[in-house]
């Protein structure tokens, strides 16, 4: 019985893009509610995560490794938006320490 | 087995997600992406990208999230915020509308298309014990096959963040006037 069951509900691609949509429902949400910077670039992180898993999910299904070339790209881009973004983030911290994203919405000093 | 594994790391990755949006202090919303980070390796070993799953692991959970905890230690933001207080009132619900929105319409989107996306393609050819690095091969002759080019942009797109980072939180030096 258990075993049946278990291998009628193989997970599908669909079951893959539905995850990819709540992670990225859930990162949208934490943009959207916290206002501490640092925790703001976490939740663009969660986003670009359930993008490349659809891109990953999308790969396999359709036969073609340019998604996974895709992922591979979006992975390095996030690394240098997470480096001048944290650059960004440190220069605004040492100038007004403690500040939240309501502070610098003037975007100058 | 299958099964299994998909509904263990979909665990994983919802736990840290939402533990990153609640989580009040920074450490551990960084501590709980972490989580979410290893989850999405497991979904890509399972998708036959065991490239990617290894880069996943090295370059967000290894590179990113120690890049994020070492700023927070070293800006001392690692105190907890206060989520009580909420200066616009219409925000947060506002908020949770809109992320419900995005995930029905991507969920009825994904769902209306369901048969076109399982009648199209074969499936990508699965790595087997004769050949287990072909995913690497596969990997490697389209990056730097096809997409060789992009390659090269993202070389000097990781030089300009680095050469642009060094200049942004570089102090300038008072000039130090001489006694004469």
């Amino acid at each position: 019985m258990m075993s049946t069951l278990m291998s009628a509900a193989t997970p599908t691609t669909t079951w893959y893009l539905v995850l990819s949509a709540v992670l990225f429902g859930i990162g949208t949400v934490g943009v959207l509610v916290r206002r501490n910077p640092l925790v703001m670039f976490m939740c663009i992180e969660l986003m670009l995560n359930a993008v490349n898993l659809s891109f990953v999910a999308f790969a396999k299904r359709l036969g073609d490794i340019g998604g996974q070339t895709t992922v591979f790209f979006v992975m390095v881009v996030a690394a240098a938006e997470v480096v001048v973004g944290l650059g960004i983030i440190v220069s605004i911290m040492r100038k007004r320490p403690g500040a939240n994203v309501d502070d610098i919405s003037a975007l100058k000093g | 087995m299958e099964l299994f594994v998909f509904v263990v790391a979909a665990a994983m990755i919802l736990a840290g997600a939402i533990g990153v949006v609640v989580r009040s202090h920074p450490v551990h919303a960084a501590l709980s992406l972490i989580l979410t980070l290893f989850g999405v390796a497991v979904m890509f070993v399972a998708q036959e990208a065991h490239f990617l799953a290894a880069v996943q692991v090295i370059v967000y959970a290894g590179a990113i999230v120690v890049l994020f905890l070492f700023v927070i230690m070293l800006l001392g933001v690692d105190r907890t915020e206060d989520m009580k207080t909420e200066p616009f009132k219409v925000q947060r619900p506002l908020a949770v509308i809109v992320g419900l929105g995005v995930i029905g319409l991507v969920t009825a989107a994904v769902v209306a298309s369901r048969d076109v996306v399982s009648s199209r393609g074969s499936g990508l050819v699965t790595p087997d014990m004769a050949d287990p690095d072909s995913n690497i091969r596969q990997l490697s002759r389209s990056v730097f096959g096809n997409y060789v080019v992009a390659f090269e942009v993202t070389s000097v797109l990781l030089v300009v963040a680095v050469v642009g980072t060094v200049l942004l939180t570089r102090r300038v030096k008072p000039v130090v006037k001489e006694a004469s």
